[in-house]
């Protein structure tokens, strides 16, 4: 896809100019106008273009909120309040990049099940992949962060948990620990690094971005049928057709977006946060934020002691594991079939996955006893058996559906068989054999 | 290039290697003072030791101070809560090492090892559960110690872990009775 030469045409002499001198505006052109996308992408591919916005919106409301902050463990809760009360739209800023969080791992939580579901991760995308993965990680880090600043309890227990899993680490874990919290205790150190850091993460996120985008436009994209680009009819312009489903995309999650900031837009978040940090009191329940829960279900799945390894090493290990598991699923799937629609067997798995991730989710917000923990313990040998299990296994017993012969053929025999598509009905003939 | 470059090192050879290894020592050397900011500072550490007047706390009272950002509970045990330390069998114990700083690292964790000699009635200890860093609530659970709302660990009246997923018995820190009513901690 990357082959196509650039059809770029300055109109102007000022075009010209630039494009003898530096042809930004032929990448542009060449990566969001000309570009080729495989015309079956159906919406789930628009969730791309949906985190490039939502990374947009964060930076821009992060930027306005740090004029109003202040990162000092005595000022921190006060400058929030102050936030949401005394500056003009505050309140709104201050919404919209709280929920512009939990809004943008929606989104890649999408876009991830997504790549899971097509196979986006194969051969030749697997380092596409990978730089998603990063990304992902660095998005995870800034969320914990940026959840820290507010200073209110939660941030303070959430942080003095997360980064007690270190101090699980044998030898140097307590160094470590340390060395991250700038003391022996989350205290005033802490929460000014983790203010720089969560203002420097973002601008990493953007420049993985790019290299994702860039990945991404070299093997070009993968598409719902799983098979590569063959020709010129498998193909429509970026624009107008991506672009304008990117668009609608945008347009219906914003909606969704928009109806928490204004009328739940604290549905997300946790009532002990609004409670200025007491490094002497524990809230009776602390919960990290709903985008770790999973997680943090793992964490505290783990209540036994495997050989060497104690509980909380255990527990800490298998956290950090499932995300490992991630960055291994290009080597894992030995199926030679990406997408899960020609593959019966992975289908199910799939979505087996997807109700273990959300079991995972809900497991993480209950306390860890009873029944609860046995549950937890079940969910992650699942989660585990799906990558190290499934994925490899099934690659070699099952037997897939007929693939198409082309992005071509799978668009127009879907039109042919399904009578509510008129457009179909004048494709067809064209073209049928 | 010739076959001979392998097998005999010449002089651009050495200065190959002596210009990577100096490039890797200065690395090295700019990248220290990043990592060191980071530790704890001179302030921080100022505070790495905290005197306590315990002289109003009759028996069944406790204190808290806070040392190191950590809350450490003075408690002045009651006659009953030292019978029932002493009253518990090694082998009941979930973790059998003292973890008192003051002491070898593989002392068992009798009662007289979780305090000092001579104030045996005194614990003194960091109120953090050894689990995931909540601060456990003092005198409740099943054994009139320590127990923790987070995720239900519990402690007896010595700090020792006795059931719930906490591995380790809570921290006893280096402290010293410096008069009779003096503590100093850390």
């Amino acid at each position: 896809m990357s082959e196509g030469h650039s059809t770029y045409t300055p109109k102007t002499g000022l075009g010209r100019w630039f494009d003898a001198r530096m042809p930004l505006p032929r990448l542009v052109y060449d990566s969001f106008v000309a570009y080729p996308v495989p015309r079956n992408l159906n919406y789930a591919w628009t969730f791309g273009g949906i985190l490039s916005i939502m990374l947009a919106a964060q930076i821009l409301t992060g930027i306005v909120l740090a004029m109003h902050y202040t990162a000092d463990t005595n000022l921190a809760f006060g400058s929030v309040e102050k936030i949401m009360r005394d500056v003009n739209s505050g309140w709104l800023l201050r919404y919209l990049h709280a929920n512009g969080a939990s809004f943008f791992f929606v989104a890649v939580y999408i876009h991830i099940f997504r790549g899971l579901y097509y196979g986006s991760y194969k051969a030749p995308r697997e380092l596409l992949w990978i730089l998603g993965c990063i990304i992902y990680l660095l998005m995870m880090a800034t969320g914990f962060m940026g959840y820290v600043l507010p200073w209110g309890q939660m941030s303070f227990w959430g942080a003095t948990v997360i980064t007690g899993f270190f101090s699980a680490i044998p030898l140097v874990g307590d160094w470590i620990q340390q060395l991250l919290l700038g003391g022996f205790a989350v205290d005033n150190p802490t929460l000014n690094r983790f203010f720089a850091l969560h203002y420097l993460l973002p601008f990493m996120i953007a420049g993985v971005v790019v290299l994702h985008v860039w990945a991404l436009h070299v093997v070009g994209q993968s598409n719902p049928t799983g098979i590569e680009v063959k020709s010129k009819t498998d193909t429509v312009a970026f624009t107008p057709y991506a672009t304008i489903k990117d668009a609608f995309g945008m347009i219906v999650f914003l909606f969704v977006f928009a109806y928490f900031v204004f009328y739940l837009p604290n549905y997300l978040g946790h009532p002990d946060n609004y409670t200025v940090a007491n490094p002497l009191k524990t809230p009776a329940h602390i919960v990290p934020e709903w985008y770790f829960l999973p997680f943090y279900a793992i964490l505290r799945a783990i209540t036994f002691n495997i050989g060497p390894i104690n509980s909380k090493l255990g527990g800490v290990l298998c956290m950090f594991g499932a995300i490992v598991m991630l960055f291994l699923v290009p080597w894992l799937d030995t199926s030679k079939v990406r997408s899960a629609v020609y593959r019966p067997w992975y289908k199910l798995f799939f979505w087996l996955f997807v109700a273990d991730a959300i079991l995972l989710g809900w497991l993480g917000s209950q306390p860890a006893e009873g029944s609860y923990v046995f549950m937890a313990q079940m969910a992650t040998l699942f989660y585990f058996a799906f990558f190290l299990v499934a994925l490899p296994v099934l690659g070699l017993i099952e037997t897939p559906r007929r693939l198409p012969n082309s992005i071509t053929e799978a668009v127009l025999e879907k039109n042919k068989g399904g009578s509510g598509h008129p457009a179909g009905a004048t494709a067809a003939p064209e073209t049928k054999g | 290039m010739s076959a001979t470059d392998i097998h005999d090192p010449n002089r651009r050879d050495f200065l190959y290697v002596a210009t990577g290894m100096a490039a890797v020592v200065g690395a090295g050397a700019v990248a220290w003072p990043f990592i060191d900011q980071m530790r704890p500072d001179a302030s921080t550490l100022a505070l790495a030791s905290v005197e306590v007047d315990v002289t109003s706390l009759t028996p069944g009272m406790s204190l808290i101070v806070k040392w190191r950002g950590k809350p450490v509970v003075v408690r002045n045990r009651t006659e009953k809560e030292m019978k029932d330390g002493e009253a518990v069998n090694l082998s009941d114990l979930k973790d059998p090492i003292a973890r008192n700083a003051n002491l070898p690292a593989d002392a068992p964790a009798t009662d007289a090892n979780r305090t000092t000699p001579g104030k045996e009635a005194w614990m003194v200890m960091v109120q953090v559960c050894t689990h995931l860093g909540c601060i456990p609530l003092g005198q409740e659970g099943d054994f009139g110690g320590w127990f923790c709302p987070c995720h239900g660990s519990q402690y007896d009246t010595a700090g020792r872990i006795r059931k719930g997923p906490a591995p380790e018995n809570m921290a006893v820190p280096v402290f010293k009775f410096i008069s009779d009513t003096k503590i100093l901690i850390g």
